[in-house]
């Protein structure tokens, strides 16, 4: 039995030392600050590099730019390090450079509270770049999720080369826990797909795939990489059939692939009329109510855990909302994924019940939402 | 040696554009230094500099405006034997200070040209952080009120230790670029140039005053010797070297105890700065996983860390942990009146099972709970051991924790200093042993 008694940045470290994450930038931030001192004695070790950059621009740079050289790359922050990656996401995006970016949301706005936790950027990572181009969120609830999705999303972003984010939370990731990393799942670790024969352009994609092969830079073959709109080559393009080719073939390569990094957890109570969604650090407690309301009320009510936030998992939406009479959605913010789900279940009922003053969701909030009917 | 230039892709810089000229030296510089296309990165950001990419057959990576030498610093860590050359122009530059200021402190082994017009051409001639006083740009009357940088002082300043000033008219400026592609760490090269799209049309003496303007200015021509110290890589690369002899110590944890309670216990402790208030906590936390026991740990404290209250909330369960968070606190410590205050609301949570041990100085709201008092400075316990006589206390009833899994926890942890305060305290404590009947949980 390996037992750690570590916080939820602390597993994601691990987890993306395992992944083979060899390059890693930071800024410090709170509540992020632990994932950069626990990187600092982690990758060294193994040959690693770990930077503390000029600020949370240069981190993302540097990330970028070692992508690019073939190496795996992460970097972490909160919010207001979230903004200032903002342009650089697009790049990531725009250039398909594989890149995990960690965000341990806390309190907001702006500079906000830095110890008080949040999910206050859930639709901001999602939307926080130029161009609204999909990206991929997964969402931690402990801390086996911290280490495991974190593998995850370096496979994610190695095989379908894009920014992946772990929207985590301060909760999670200040909390220390008790986890035994011996039985934590490890999924098989995946590398970039190497371009192998023929000319080499850099953004051109073999029939019936989406993803570009890779070749790094500074490799034998030169490689172009550029954040302007541009052809199969890598130069600037302004062809209008070239340009939405391009921005079509973005989007599909996340959407297209969503079924297999679908990660969520299905608590379903046969007889059930009612449905919690939840995600995050709320997800245990909401596991709780559920129970809580079960035994005290005999109240039937399945719930859902999401893992994988973007792009929206429909079909499991769907699946588990199917002959529900309400759908109650709770997370640490004044109401954002409940937006998607808003969207996707459009003739049902779904109501919301969140926070967002720097204090947990209790059990009893939930269970007392389930009971007594739900807010609007 | 072969031209890295792209035959197919021949320069668009307007008719009369220090760019090309420059574009040419570099190709040459690259081919004096022997340089096949797959050994160089040129790495660019917006533009008319930007181009400098598209017109190379070597690696290429155009990036957002100002951040080209992040990108850079990053490619060169991960692939040292590559050649990286920047090009920015004095726009990229100024809006990327930050990072020219830190690749100057950082001295990685790269060479920034900067293709310095005086004016960011590509949008239409607006001014820039080296514009002269006195010159017209469109951007009205602003670059009146402000002083233009000089590049080359400030890269001295930041600990640049290859610092070239030169106009892009400079016969020898291929040589010049050979010698900074060449230099060992971080060179830079300011190349004072002509826009003949846009700042020459509104300044048609800035060829003139260019190089007598230069003349005038303290003269920049390679290494400050000052600055001369080793490459950031090189020095990275030997760190790595250290740290890869170290063999990792994950801290990893064993049971040896069988758990002392069937159930959920939340204890927190409420104290001051100073009172290893988290230390504490972290020591109950061990006992427990010791005791096989589930357990998490939040702590709370002012950012000055040497002052104001210091909260350790635990919760240690025989169960997997769901809800993180304290519902009905079974132990509150409470310390310090600072510490009683973050977390007021927890004794309003508490019931008649809950025990509060209090410090007499300490008020506490008037609830359910249990409550013993515990003068701890008359049994002799400095203050800030009280966290950990508070433990002790705890662990002599064996609920969340039994004194054995305590000591246990302290053998592993403690220095041979930190043993003896323990075991001291321990000896202190017996003497109030007879009131624990009340702490029975």
């Amino acid at each position: 039995m390996g037992l750690r008694f570590i916080d939820g940045n602390q597993a994601v470290a691990l987890g993306a030392a395992y992944a083979g994450c060899r390059f890693f930038a930071a800024y410090p931030i709170t509540p992020a600050s632990s994932l950069l001192a626990e990187m600092l004695v982690l990758l060294p070790q193994k040959g690693g590099i770990v930077l503390q950059g000029e600020d949370e621009i240069a981190c993302i740079g540097y990330c970028l730019g070692a992508s690019m050289a073939g190496m795996k790359a992460m970097t972490a922050s909160s919010g207001p390090g979230l903004s200032l990656y903002s342009e650089n996401i697009s790049f990531a995006i725009a250039g398909e450079i594989p890149i995990v970016i960690v965000n341990v949301m806390r309190q907001g706005p702006s500079t906000g509270a830095a110890t008080l936790g949040a999910d206050g950027d859930i639709q901001f990572l999602r939307w926080g770049s130029s161009g609204g181009l999909p990206v991929v969120v997964l969402a931690p609830s402990d801390l086996r999720d911290c280490f495991t999705l974190t593998v995850h999303a370096f496979n994610i972003a190695e095989r379908l080369r894009c920014p992946v984010f772990i929207a985590s939370n301060k909760e999670i990731g200040m909390t220390r826990e008790t986890l035994d990393i011996y039985t934590v799942e490890k999924p098989p670790v995946f590398e970039r797909k190497e371009h192998t024969e023929g000319p080499f352009l850099p953004f051109a994609v073999r029939e019936g795939e989406d993803v570009p092969r890779f070749l790094p830079i500074g490799g034998p073959i030169s490689v172009r990489q550029t954040s302007s709109t541009h052809g199969t080559a890598g130069y600037i393009t302004t062809n209008p059939v070239e340009i939405q080719e391009s921005v079509e073939r973005l989007k599909r390569k996340i959407e297209s692939q969503l079924s297999s990094f679908t990660f969520y957890d299905i608590y379903d109570e046969p007889g059930a009329k009612i449905l919690v969604v939840s995600y995050g650090v709320t997800a245990r407690a909401a596991r709780e109510a559920v129970a809580m309301v079960k035994a005290k009320a005999g109240l039937k009510v399945s719930l859902l855990v999401l893992k994988t936030l973007f792009p929206v998992p429909d079909d499991v939406l769907k699946d588990a909302a199917r002959d529900m009479e309400r759908i109650l959605v709770v997370e640490m913010n004044l109401g954002q994924y409940v937006l998607e789900i808003r969207r996707v279940l459009c003739n049902q009922r779904v109501d919301f019940y969140g926070k967002m003053n720097g204090r947990l969701i209790a059990p009893f909030e939930i269970a007392r939402e389930l009971s007594n009917g739900f807010s609007a | 040696m072969a031209s890295l230039l792209d035959t197919d892709r021949p320069p668009v810089f307007c008719p009369g554009c220090s760019h090309e000229r420059i574009l040419f030296a570099l190709d040459r510089a690259f081919q004096l230094l022997g340089l096949l296309t797959h050994e160089v990165v040129i790495v660019t950001d917006i533009g008319c500099s930007g181009l400098f990419d598209t017109f190379f057959k070597t690696h290429a990576f155009h990036g957002l405006h100002g951040r080209a030498l992040t990108y850079a610093a990053g490619i060169k860590l991960a692939r040292p034997e590559l050649h990286v050359v920047v090009v920015m122009g004095d726009g990229g530059l100024g809006i990327g200070g930050a990072h020219f200021l830190a690749a100057c402190r950082r001295n990685l082994d790269m060479t920034l040209l900067i293709l310095n017009n005086f004016n960011f051409g590509m949008t239409g001639g607006q001014f820039s952080c080296t514009t002269p006083t006195g010159a017209t740009t469109s951007s009205g009357f602003l670059n009146n009120l402000e002083r233009p940088l000089d590049i080359c002082s400030v890269a001295a300043a930041a600990g640049a230790p290859f610092v070239v000033r030169v106009a892009a008219s400079e016969k020898k400026l291929d040589v010049r670029i050979v010698d900074a592609l060449a230099f060992r760490g971080f060179s830079v090269v300011d190349i004072w140039s002509i826009c003949t799209g846009r700042y020459l049309k509104r300044n048609p003496r800035v060829a003139k005053d260019l190089e007598r303007r230069i003349e005038g200015m303290e003269p920049f021509d390679g290494p400050i010797s000052a600055n001369l110290r080793r490459e950031y890589g090189e020095m990275y690369r030997e760190a790595l070297d250290r740290e890869t002899q170290k063999t990792a110590a994950p801290g990893e944890m064993h049971v040896y105890f069988t758990p002392s309670i069937k159930t959920r216990r939340e204890v927190v402790l409420l104290g001051s700065a100073g009172g290893q208030i988290i230390s504490a906590g972290s020591l109950l936390a061990r006992a427990a996983i010791l005791g096989g026991m589930q357990v998490t740990q939040k702590n709370d404290y002012d950012v000055t860390v040497m002052r104001g209250p210091a909260v350790s909330e635990l919760i240690i369960s025989n169960e997997p942990i769901l809800y993180p968070g304290v519902n009905k606190p079974d132990v509150l410590i409470a310390l310090s009146k600072e510490g009683v205050k973050r977390r007021q609301a927890l004794f309003y949570q508490t019931g008649e099972t809950s025990l509060i041990i209090r410090e007499p100085g300490v008020p506490v709201p008037n609830t359910a709970a249990r409550v013993q008092t515990v003068d701890f400075h008359s049994f002799g316990i400095r203050k800030n051991k009280w966290a950990l006589a508070s433990l002790v206390i705890l662990a002599r009833r064996g609920d969340p924790v039994t004194l054995e899994m305590l000591k246990f926890a302290v053998e592993q942890t403690f220095d041979e200093k930190g043993r003896r305060e323990f075991y001291g305290i321990m000896e202190l404590t017996e003497r109030f042993s007879d009131n624990l009947a009340v702490l029975k949980p």
